[in-house]
C-alpha cells in the first residue's frame, strides 16, 4: 500500500507543531531559531506532498524558494543572536525583556 | 536472487574493497614519490621495494592504545571519524568506473559499473561534499583542545568556501553535457575529432578543469590547501587528539576523497573508460590509468609547492577562484547557446 | 510503504529530540538527522532535486552555519532549572499545553485530510527532471528567482553588519 497525500500531510501536520511547540518551550534562542527551521520543513514537505499530487512540479519551486528564504532568515536571525550573546552573555530570551539596551 | 542482483551485491562490495585498498596504495605511493622527489629512497625494508610499508601502518595503527581526553565529548569524539569516513565512501557510490559489462556473457543484462545509477549523480556528489564538513568541525570541537578547535573551524570555513567554486564548475559542465547523470556525460565523450583529439570535456571546458581541481584539492584539505592540518601550524589541526584507528579513519577519508575527486575528474573531463586501443569492456583500465594520473599529480603538488597561509587561501577562494567560476559558467552557457549545444 | 513510516518516525522523533535536548550542539546534529529523513521523504515523493537540495542547502550548509554559531556561543547546557520553573508557573500548565499540542495536531490533521471526495492517492507520475524544474523556474518564476538574489544580497550584507563588533567602529562613522 502506498503512502497517500493524507499521510504526508498528517506527519508534517505533527512536525509543525513539534516545532511550534519548541518556539513555545525553550530557552535558548538558537534551539527557537531550529524550531522555527523544524516549522519551515514540515511546510516545505506539504508544498512538495501538493505539488507531486496535482502532479506539477510547482510545489518544487515553491520548496525552492522556501528554502533560499530560510537561508537568509537564519544568517540574519543568528547574526542578532550573535550580537545580543556579546551585549548580555546570555542566550535565555527571558534575558532580553526590557526595552533598555 | 536473481544473478543480476548478487552481480550488484557484489559489485558494492568489490568497490568497498577497493576503495579500502586504494587508500593503502595511496599511503605508499605517496611516501616513495616524496622520497623520489626529495631524492632519497623512503620505503624500503618492509617487502620489495617497501610494497609491504602499508600493512606494516596499518598493524602499527591497530595496536596504538586509543586515547580520548578526558573533557571531550565521548559520543560527538566517537562520531566525528565515522562522518568523515561515511561521507568518502558514499560519494563514490555513484561514480562510474566502467562501461555496461555482462562479465564475458555470464549476465544476461549487462551491470553497470556504478554501485548506485542515479540520474543526479552530480548533485549527490556535491551533497555528500557537504556533509563531509561535519566530520571535521564536529571533531575540531569535540575534541576540547585549542588547537583542534582552530584547526577545526579553518578546515571546514575552508571546505564550505570552496564548495562555491566546486559546484559551479560542475554547474559548467553540466550545461555542456545537458545531463546531471555521470555516466552520459562520460559516454558523450567517445570518439575523437579529426581523428586523433579524444573527445574530452577538458577541451570543452579547460579552465572548467582548473577550478574543479584547484577547489577539489582544497576541498579535500591538501596541499598547498592544507594549512589547518599542517604540522607546523597547528600540530595536526583537527585530528591533534585521535589516535589509532580513529586517527587510521581519517586519514582513509581523507585519501578516498582524494580517489573520489580524481575519479569524478577523470569522468567529467578526461573521458572516463573511453580510450584507444582497448575494447570498451575493460575500459576500466583506462578509468585507472586517468585516477592514477591524477593521483600522481596530487601527490606531485603537495611535495613541490609551498603552502598557502590561511588568509591567502580564503582570499583566494573567495576573491579569485568564485568570480573565475562564475565567468566561466557564463562563458559556457553563452557558448552552448551561440554553438547550439 | 515501510520507507514511509520509517523517515517519517525518524524526522518525527528527531525533530522532538531536538526540542527536549538541553545540549544545543546535540539539537543541532538531531536536527541534521531530521532533515536528512525529509530528504528521503521527498526522494519517495519523486522530488529527487529537492530532496538533493535539501542536503545541500539545509543539512550542509544552514546547519554549519548554526554549528558555527553554536560552538562561537559556547553556552554549554541551558539552565533547565530556570526553564522548568518558567514552565510550571501556573499549576498544570505543562499539561494543558500538551493537550492543547495534541488538539492542535488533531485540527491540522483534520483540516488536511479533508479530500472533498478525493481518494488522496497520488496518480502515478514520472520523476520530475531537473530540466523541467530549470524551464519552470526560469520562464515562470524568473521575478522570484531574480528576487531572491536580491534577498540573499540583503540578508548578507545585514548579517555581516550585525555581527561587527561595536567597539571598532569610531564615533563619526
Amino acid at each position: 500500500m502506498m503512502p497517500t497525500l493524507n499521510d504526508y500531510l498528517l506527519l508534517s501536520a505533527v512536525l509543525f507543531t513539534i516545532g511550534t511547540a519548541g518556539v513555545f518551550v525553550r530557552r535558548n534562542l538558537i534551539t527557537i531559531l531550529l524550531s522555527i527551521e523544524i516549522m519551515l520543513n514540515a511546510v516545505n514537505l506539504t508544498f512538495v506532498a501538493f505539488g507531486r499530487s496535482f502532479g506539477t512540479a510547482d510545489g518544487q519551486i515553491i520548496v525552492f524558494f522556501v528554502m533560499t528564504v530560510a537561508a537568509a532568515e537564519a544568517a540574519v536571525g543568528l547574526a542578532i543572536v550573535i550580537a545580543l550573546f556579546r551585549h548580555r552573555e546570555s542566550l535565555n530570551p527571558d534575558s532580553f525583556t526590557s526595552l533598555k539596551w | 536472487m536473481t544473478p543480476l542482483l548478487i552481480a550488484q551485491l557484489g559489485l558494492t562490495l568489490f568497490v568497498f574493497v577497493m576503495l579500502l585498498n586504494s587508500a593503502a596504495v595511496m599511503v605508499y605511493v605517496e611516501r616513495k614519490v616524496a622520497a623520489l622527489l626529495q631524492q632519497r629512497l623512503g620505503p624500503y625494508l618492509v617487502g620489495p621495494k617497501g610494497l609491504l610499508q602499508p600493512i606494516a601502518d596499518v598493524i602499527k595503527l591497530m595496536f596504538k592504545e586509543e586515547l580520548r581526553p578526558r573533557a571531550a565529548d565521548p559520543f560527538l569524539f566517537a562520531l566525528a571519524p565515522m562522518i568523515s569516513a561515511t561521507a568518502a565512501f558514499a560519494a563514490f557510490a555513484v561514480v562510474p568506473f566502467g562501461a555496461d559489462t555482462t562479465f564475458f556473457g555470464l549476465l544476461d543484462e549487462p551491470l553497470r559499473l556504478q554501485v548506485a545509477d542515479v540520474n543526479v549523480a552530480i548533485l549527490v556528489i556535491f551533497a555528500i561534499a557537504s556533509m563531509s564538513v561535519y566530520g571535521i568541525v564536529l571533531a575540531g570541537w569535540s575534541s576540547n583542545s585549542k588547537y583542534s578547535l582552530l584547526g577545526g573551524l579553518r578546515s571546514s570555513a575552508q571546505m564550505i568556501s570552496y564548495e562555491l567554486s566546486y559546484g559551479l564548475a560542475l554547474a559548467s559542465v553540466l550545461v555542456v553535457a545537458n545531463s546531471l547523470s555521470l555516466t552520459d556525460i562520460v559516454n558523450r565523450q567517445a570518439g575523437t575529432w579529426f581523428g586523433f583529439v579524444p573527445r574530452w570535456l577538458v577541451f570543452l571546458q579547460p579552465l572548467g578543469f582548473l577550478i574543479y581541481m584547484t577547489a577539489g584539492v582544497a576541498e579535500t584539505n591538501r596541499a598547498p590547501f592544507d594549512f589547518p592540518e599542517a604540522e607546523q601550524e597547528l600540530v595536526a589541526g583537527y585530528h591533534t587528539e585521535y589516535s589509532s584507528m580513529s586517527f587510521a579513519m581519517f586519514f582513509l577519508a581523507e585519501y578516498i576523497n582524494m580517489v573520489t575527486v580524481s575519479a569524478v575528474a577523470t569522468d567529467l573531463f578526461l573521458g572516463g573508460w573511453h580510450g584507444p586501443f582497448l575494447p570498451l569492456s575493460l575500459g576500466w583500465i583506462w578509468f585507472l590509468l586517468k585516477v592514477g594520473a591524477i593521483l600522481f599529480f596530487y601527490v606531485w603538488m603537495r611535495w613541490t609547492l609551498p603552502r598557502y597561509r590561511y588568509d591567502q587561501l580564503m582570499s583566494f577562494g573567495w576573491k579569485v577562484l568564485l568570480p573565475l567560476s562564475v565567468v566561466n559558467l557564463l562563458v559556457t552557457a553563452a557558448g552552448v547557446l551561440y554553438f547550439g549545444g | 510503504m515501510t520507507l514511509f513510516y520509517l523517515f517519517g518516525a525518524i524526522a518525527v522523533v528527531a525533530s522532538l529530540l531536538v526540542i527536549a535536548q538541553r545540549n544545543p550542539m546535540y539539537s543541532v546534529l538531531l536536527l541534521i538527522l531530521s532533515f536528512g529523513a525529509l530528504s528521503g521523504l521527498y526522494v519517495l515523493l519523486e522530488a529527487p532535486f529537492v530532496a538533493v537540495i535539501q542536503i545541500i542547502v539545509y543539512a550542509g550548509a544552514i546547519m554549519v552555519l548554526f554549528l558555527f554559531v553554536v560552538m562561537l556561543l559556547n553556552e554549554p547546557k541551558e539552565d533547565t532549572e530556570e526553564a522548568r520553573l518558567r514552565l510550571v508557573v501556573a499549576p498544570g500548565a505543562a499539561q494543558m499545553g500538551a493537550i492543547l499540542a495534541v488538539a492542535l495536531i488533531g485540527e491540522l490533521g483534520w483540516a488536511l485530510t479533508r479530500t472533498g471526495g478525493q481518494s488522496g492517492a497520488f496518480p502515478a507520475g514520472a520523476v520530475t527532471s531537473v530540466a523541467a524544474i530549470g524551464r519552470l523556474l526560469f520562464n515562470d518564476y524568473s521575478f522570484p528567482f531574480e528576487v531572491t538574489s536580491i534577498l540573499i544580497l540583503v540578508a548578507m550584507v545585514g548579517a555581516v553588519v550585525l555581527a561587527r563588533r561595536e567597539s571598532r567602529r569610531s564615533d563619526g562613522a
